[in-house]
């Protein structure tokens, strides 16, 4: 093209073209660059601020996260815990209903867990015990998930305040049932249940303490994987999520689909308050959610919903919050400083995913062919 | 413009293509869905970089990288979707982006709107609020905007689509005064009819070539089809004697009444017969959406009655009825809607996903049946030639052709007894449309009673049997489209029946 040369000089300096599909590898690829740059700026501002060596920074943020084989638990029970409110959410926001609550939804599962194990824990079996906890649990999130759906189909109130509104009920009942059960009186805390009997607690599975949280979050992810991909209901989610007029033109009764996946994401985030409860803390408190139901939205929103992915992206994010953590008390930084850090990764992270989709020309280069036939 | 290219990934929109615009000239840019219309217009206003190419405005070359540099190159484009905000008065959309210096003086700006609508022959309230406007006024108000920036070149996208011909007449009407004043005027259309009315030359697209420039004076329809598609396509639609007509879906008083309390129908009556099509006209917005609707059970009805009559015999009152319910009585009835991407379809899902729109539910077990659909999916691609690059590619990214060709496709694929179609053809290309127009045929001779909804008169009288004339909301008469006229269409679509007065 020889008219190409005298529109050079005056041409943007960027510009931004949408991409073609990019095979599976080098979407990865692209992903695997941005932590890569990410580490690097980090490095940077590691040197910069605080003056301590980068390499010595990411060998402790790993040995926090990975260090002992008790780190390594620890950082898969957290993970696990992620992940299994990241797939409650998965259904809700595929559906794109903001369901904003889950941090409600897992603390009302909880303080019924934290009931179970209370008022049955002397009258019955562990095992039979942990049966009912997680059914009472899940249908309690199922209920806490179902008002905001349900106010949503009758009233079209908005999801989003109603969830989140509900997340400040939950946390008050919270508080209620923690004064109610103090123990020991005056602490203003629960304190760990059934410290002696152990009754409730989850049982220790081939040799270790947090087996049962992995098999119980793995087999739900399973599950909404599937259900998801290749049911009926999950085809349907898809379809109101898309176009609720199109939803409608099918003959499908959108309420019912949005009260009946509430249900769904409410008892998921309501069985990892079970998990938090029985399988983790053995307590109750305002803070067993701990933003989790928050963080999670992360999880799902960055894998497109696919409950595979969210396995790998809640292990980044936990890796990352107890490597923070780590660093600040191996160097004695301020929480923030490591916050900083975990900061820098997710940007690059979820920035990667412009360049995914969208590839930058800079002024003057001519598109290459290959670029453009993949 | 010289040598332009542009490219979309693999797809070459416009490949080296030169036009010239002229002053005190309207020029027609004419071409089929997908030839780079648009796109070539969209560079000349900003919106894309071309990839190569140079411009020039009145011998100096320019780079234009932004819509605001057109503005101040004196280039100005009214896109096919309004871009105005609906709380805010046509004043305030006029001047919304607009940096000038000292206060906002809106009084100021109402005076300079009301004499540019004046030296123009608009006709437009400047402290009139956007969503209280008809769409004809909206695009007055687009139009208006980009002269008040002074714009000198005036491109626009598809103007007439929205608008009913008396709108059109009046908007051509404004264009040749422009043209007078010595302003260039490109207008992008498919309408051949229009071309010929308005423009003094043409230049044709196809496939993201220009393919020549011709003075208007000196071609004629015919010509400029075969430089549009490249072989000769005869205008006439094939049209056979309907078989054996039997009443199939018999509408009596039927009433709707949207959310404002607007009577949207007004006691329509009428009976769509087996092996027919029958025409639905109307000026955009008289009832034809809701009269589809109401039928295929989306639109909730005020008081009337609608009855299926199925080939067997015996009767069924549809009244009240979700598409589930009428799916789950036996009844084929399938729906082309205006709205494709928005209702008929799902942008985001392939082919496949979008033919389980209609088959998901079959199949026992909680699982759904993707083979099937995938195979339906293929044989459609092949049958329907749609240019996809597979069947799980999302459709939204097709181009409207394609989306169409696929709607239409899933539904014909159900073996309907009743098919109705809103607008089948809107904004396709030529070849495409006689595809949708065979497809019709095919589905009247196969004995399927067809409701077909549209808006260019000439395609109603020739394709179809009967023509029911809707006018704000009640049925201003039925004609039979082999005997009709257009001025006898056209006079229905304008009057309203008298009260009491008695129609067929």
């Amino acid at each position: 093209m020889s008219e190409h040369s005298p529109m050079d000089s005056r041409e943007p300096l960027l510009r931004i073209a949408k991409r073609d599909a990019l095979p599976f590898w080098k979407n990865w690829a692209i992903r695997l660059a941005a932590v890569v740059l990410a580490l690097l700026v980090c490095a940077v501002v590691v040197y910069a601020t605080v003056k301590l060596s980068p390499l010595k920074v990411y060998a402790a943020m790993w040995s926090g996260a990975f260090g002992t084989v008790r780190r390594s638990w620890v950082t898969v029970r957290d993970a696990m815990l992620l992940l299994c409110v990241g797939i409650g959410l998965a259904p809700a926001f595929k559906m794109r209903f903001w369901n904003i609550g889950a941090e409600g939804q897992i603390l009302i599962g909880g303080i019924v867990t934290a009931a179970c194990m209370i008022y049955w824990g002397n009258s019955m079996p562990t095992s039979l015990l942990l049966v009912v906890m997680f059914l009472v649990s899940a249908l309690a999130g199922a209920v806490w998930g179902f008002i905001p759906a349900f106010f949503r189909a009758r009233w079209n109130t908005n999801e989003t305040l109603f969830t989140l509104m509900m997340n400040y009920v939950a946390i008050q009942l919270t508080s209620f049932f923690v004064s109610k059960w103090e123990h020991p009186i005056g602490s203003n805390s629960v304190g760990i249940i059934n410290i002696d009997t152990r009754a409730g607690w989850f049982p220790t599975l081939f040799g270790q303490q947090y087996a049962l949280n992995v098999i119980i979050v793995l087999c739900l992810t399973l599950f909404v994987f599937f259900y998801l991909r290749s049911s009926k209901h999950g085809y349907e989610i898809a379809v109101v999520g898309e176009s609720e007029r199109t939803a409608q033109y099918i003959g499908l009764n959108v309420k019912t689909i949005v009260m009946r996946t509430m249900l769904l994401s409410g008892a998921i985030c309501g069985v990892s308050g079970f998990i938090a409860v029985s399988g983790v803390s053995h307590t109750i408190s305002t803070v067993t959610a701990n933003g989790r139901g928050f963080t999670a939205i992360i999880v799902a929103w960055l894998a497109k919903f696919n409950a595979f992915v969210m396995v790998l992206i809640s292990f980044l994010i936990v890796f990352l919050e107890r490597g923070a953590s780590e660093i600040a008390s191996q160097f004695n930084l301020s929480e923030y400083a490591a916050k900083i850090l975990t900061g820098i990764i997710l940007f690059f992270i979820i920035g990667s995913e412009f360049f995914i989709n969208y590839r930058i020309i800079l002024r003057g280069r001519k598109e290459k062919k290959s670029s453009c036939s993949k | 413009m010289q040598g332009i290219t542009k490219r979309f990934g693999q797809v070459i929109a416009n490949d080296n293509v030169s036009l010239e615009i002229r002053r005190g000239e309207i020029l027609a840019l004419l071409g089929e869905n997908g030839s780079g219309k648009t796109t070539l217009m969209n560079m000349l206003s900003g919106i894309y970089a071309p990839d190569g190419g140079q411009i020039f405005i009145d011998g100096n070359e320019v780079t234009i990288r932004s819509p605001r540099e057109a503005f101040d190159l004196g280039i100005g484009m009214i896109h096919q979707h309004f871009k105005l905000v609906d709380v805010l008065t046509a004043a305030e959309n006029i001047i919304l982006g607009l940096k000038e210096p000292g206060r906002l003086n809106l009084d100021a700006v109402a005076k300079r709107v009301r004499e540019i609508c004046e030296a123009y022959g608009f006709d437009v309230d400047p402290q009139q609020k956007i969503y209280n406007m008809s769409v004809s006024q909206k695009q007055t108000v687009e139009i208006v905007k980009v002269l008040y920036r002074g714009v000198d070149i005036l491109i626009l996208d598809e103007p007439t689509a929205v608008l009913t011909p008396q709108e059109t007449d009046r908007l051509f009407a404004v264009l040749r005064n422009m043209k007078k004043d010595g302003k260039a005027v490109v207008i992008i259309t498919h309408k051949l009819p229009e071309v010929m009315a308005v423009s003094d030359r043409v230049a044709v697209l196809r496939k993201g070539h220009n393919i020549g420039c011709v003075k208007t004076s000196e071609t004629t329809q015919q010509e400029l089809v075969n430089m549009m598609v490249g072989h000769a396509t005869t205008l006439d639609i094939s049209r056979a004697q309907p078989k054996n007509p039997q009443p199939r879906i018999t509408v009596t008083d039927l009433t709707c009444v949207d959310k404002d309390g607007v009577k949207r129908l007004d006691k329509v009556s009428f009976v769509a017969n087996s092996g027919e099509i029958l025409g639905i006209a109307g000026i955009a917005g008289s009832g034809q959406r809701e009269l589809l609707e109401s039928i295929a059970g989306l639109c909730p009805v005020q008081s009337g009655s609608i009855v299926y009559t199925p080939e067997e015999g015996g009767e069924q009152n549809l009244l009240g009825m979700d598409p589930l319910a009428i799916k789950n009585a036996g009844i084929a009835m399938a729906f082309v809607p205006e709205d494709r991407l928005g209702m008929g379809l799902v942008g985001s899902m392939g082919m496949t996903g979008n033919m389980m729109l209609r088959s998901w539910r079959e199949g026992k077990g909680p699982f759904v049946d993707r083979k099937h659909p995938q195979e339906l999916a293929k044989q459609l691609w092949k049958l329907l030639e749609i240019a996809t690059p597979g069947t799980e590619y999302p459709v939204r990214r097709l181009s409207g052709g394609n989306v169409q060709k696929i709607l239409v496709g899933r539904e014909i694929a159900s073996s309907p007894s009743v098919l109705m179609m809103a607008y089948a053809v809107r904004g396709l290309d030529i070849n495409t449309s006689y595809v949708i127009y065979d497809l019709l045929n095919e589905q009247k001779d196969k004995g399927v009673a067809v409701i077909y909804v549209g808006e260019d008169l000439d395609v109603l009288l020739e394709l179809c049997d009967r023509i029911l004339v809707l006018c704000g909301g009640q049925v201003s008469g039925i004609v039979d489209a082999r005997t009709a006229t257009r001025e006898q269409v056209g006079l229905l679509m304008t009057q309203i029946r008298k009260e009491g007065e008695q129609h067929e």
